[in-house]
């Protein structure tokens, strides 16, 4: 596809939804260290527990998400919030959540790896896999109710080892259901390299055993991801059945904040900043003159100031009343 | 009108009449299809619904518990049967990391309407992988209703209550109540059965015999065995209370305890695994509320914590039944 066939106005909106992304994950990623120097506890400061950032993954989630309306499911993994952010979840209540405030999604019961907003349905889990099988569900229920919502599962190059992504995969093709399986390949799981793990280069290929269309795409270019997810979520949508889609994306942080990567090679991360999507396709929108340095440099003030104002709100909100650990385990009352 | 049926019978016609009254309904599972259930629990739905609401499933448990799960998420309310509990290993993550945390990890954004029903129990030389009853495993873990019928007409009352809820009930049934040919049917579990729908509340337990002497707690199979123990010690004047629990979560305490106050002695029967099981749950709660006012130590008969052996000699020798309560009553009346 080429880049004129997409609107000025989708393609600008794309560019801001990553660069607020990048910015609220470079943000939080130095807030979160915040209590905790000079020695590093985990369970200290404003954002407490385990942080994974996903800095340089931003194009698949916007060139996906930008295809998905509010009742389209998204089921997301420990590393989320760019999907969360392009999906459209309120970024305040959100961000009261990873602050574990009272004003957060789940008042304060989730956390930064369990996110639920209902009103847009996305959700996300801690366990590596686990979102395969929760797409599946949704896409039996749009099936069943005769709509033409669909689901997407993500799931990083480690999680496509795990028997739910191929029991899945079976069962999606099986009943032709309109499911997107995403999967996330910056090529490390935690510490342990891609090809150590998997002896194929490209997941998608595992799409050819259970007879669906798999497709690779270069994450550092946001227009190819638009481009294939475009013909996912369109073939989903018209009932025609699943299909497997692995982003190339770029880690440029650790799996986890505090990670000290030492697994990692220099080169590799060099390799990593060197295909970060957000400048090429910064260049990209210059060249075609939809947008000009002053207008960046406003976007990403803009989009500064926002996210500020974000983390103001989550710093300043109360904490849950301590009782309210105890409710809620049931609906209808415990 | 009230008729005697099975077990077998009693659950299916709960699903089938709650199927035709609410479209959200369906049923998935491993041969819940044409041959109506393993145990017979969903005989004739498929006939009469077709398979888009009654779905044969590859066995891959993980998918398809998970997509009970995103079912739920999308307004849907799926019945889904893993034949026998011993199998839950394979799909445990997506029942007590997701299907049991989603209401509390949402705060109660994500309803759960989901009923997971499985086969339990030994007596029949299935050895170690196919006899067990694990109902502790799921009441220990915080956010599952647990379920357990003695006789058909609980049975019925209990699935329509299971399937109205919104919160995940698991639903365990016995092999050997179920009335089916191949297993000698306990004519005791078959009980006039109303045709219309009625529920049976979830977390109230009843009190299969009234008494004076002894509070015997039971679910299940040794409910039976209880029964039949205590009109045996009738004959030697002594009166057991015998309270079948029905459920586990929400456990019906006032009625244990109001029960034992009046007796004074109390022994829990359970066929699953001795150790930090329901019978330690049972003498705990107990024990704490009323435990200086007793006649006699609480005392339990639980199976041992072996793997359940196939020779019919060494099953025999270590599954509860009516002779080893009748010893240890005596014991505790001396």
């Amino acid at each position: 596809m080429l880049m004129s066939e997409i609107s000025k106005n989708t393609l600008l909106s794309m560019y801001k939804t990553m660069i607020k992304i990048r910015t609220y994950e470079e943000t939080l990623g130095k807030i979160y260290y915040e209590g905790k120097t000079p020695v590093f506890d985990i369970a200290a400061g404003p954002i407490p527990g385990e942080l994974h950032l996903s800095s340089g993954q931003e194009s698949s989630a916007v060139g996906i998400c930008v295809h998905l309306k509010p009742e389209d499911a998204v089921i997301g993994t420990h590393r989320a919030h760019h999907f969360a952010i392009a999906k459209g979840v309120d970024l305040n209540k959100m961000t009261c959540e990873i602050f574990g405030k009272a004003t957060g999604l789940s008042r304060g019961k989730g956390g930064h790896m369990h996110l639920f907003d209902a009103n847009v349905n996305f959700s996300c889990s801690g366990i590596v896999g686990a979102s395969f099988p929760q797409a599946i569900g949704a896409g039996i229920a749009s099936k069943m109710q005769g709509k033409d919502y669909v689901a997407v599962a993500v799931g990083g190059d480690g999680a496509a080892n795990q028997g739910t992504f191929h029991e899945s995969l079976n069962l999606a093709a099986l009943w032709r259901l309109p499911v997107i399986f995403v999967i996330e390949d910056n090529k490390w799981a935690i510490s342990v390299a891609k090809d150590k793990s998997t002896a194929i280069s490209k997941n998608s290929e595992r799409a050819k055993a259970y007879g669906i269309p798999g497709v690779s795409v270069d994450g550092e270019d946001v227009i190819a991801v638009y481009e294939v997810a475009k013909e996912a979520v369109e073939r989903a949508r018209r009932g025609e059945g699943p299909s497997l889609i692995e982003v190339k994306v770029s880690r440029l942080r650790g799996h986890f904040e505090g990670d000290p990567q030492l697994y990692r090679p220099k080169k590799d991360f060099e390799l990593a900043k060197a295909k970060d999507p957000i400048p090429k396709f910064e260049k990209k929108l210059l060249e075609k003159e939809f947008i000009n340095e002053e207008e960046m440099a406003k976007v990403k003030q803009d989009i500064e100031k926002e996210i500020q104002g974000v983390i103001e709100i989550a710093r300043s909100s109360p904490y849950p009343e301590p009782e309210e650990a105890l409710e809620n385990v049931f609906a209808g009352g415990d | 009108m009230a008729r005697k049926l099975p077990m077998y019978k009693a659950i299916s016609e709960a699903i089938e009449q709650e199927m035709s009254r609410d479209k959200s309904i369906f049923v998935m599972g491993e041969d819940v299809g044409k041959y109506g259930g393993i145990f017979g629990a969903t005989t004739g739905l498929l006939d009469k619904f077709g398979s888009e609401r009654v779905k044969d499933t590859p066995i891959s448990e993980s998918a398809f518990i998970g997509a009970a799960l995103g079912a739920a998420s999308k307004r849907m309310r799926p019945i889904v049967e893993l034949m026998f509990v011993d199998f839950f290993g394979v799909a445990m993550d997506q029942i007590y990391n997701h299907i049991a945390k989603a209401h509390y990890m949402s705060n109660g954004q994500v309803k759960m309407p989901v009923v997971i029903m499985t086969a339990m129990g030994g007596g029949y030389s299935d050895a170690a992988q196919h006899s067990q009853c694990l109902y502790g495993l799921f009441a220990h873990v915080p956010g599952l209703k647990v379920v357990i019928p003695s006789n058909s007409y609980d049975a019925k009352g209990l699935m329509i209550s299971a399937i109205r809820d919104d919160n995940p009930v698991m639903y365990f049934f016995h092999k050997g109540l179920m009335g089916l040919g191949w297993i000698t049917p306990l004519e005791d579990a078959i009980k006039e059965v109303p045709e219309e729908e009625y529920t049976v509340p979830i977390g109230k337990a009843n009190v299969a015999r009234e008494g004076s002497d002894i509070t015997i707690v039971a679910v299940a199979k040794m409910v039976h065995e209880a029964l039949w123990a205590a009109n045996e010690l009738e004959k030697e004047n002594i009166n057991p209370e015998v309270i079948d629990l029905r459920s586990l979560v929400p456990l019906d305490k006032e009625t244990i305890l109001k029960s034992v106050k009046k007796t004074g002695r109390l022994l829990v029967v359970d066929e699953d695994y001795r150790s930090y099981g329901l019978s330690s749950e049972i003498l705990a709660t107990i024990s704490e509320e009323i435990g200086n006012n007793l006649k006699s130590l609480p005392r339990r008969l639980a199976y041992p914590d072996i793997p359940v052996p196939y020779s019919r000699a060494l099953e025999k020798h270590v599954l509860p039944d009516k002779e080893k309560i009748i010893k240890i009553v005596k014991e505790m009346l001396e």
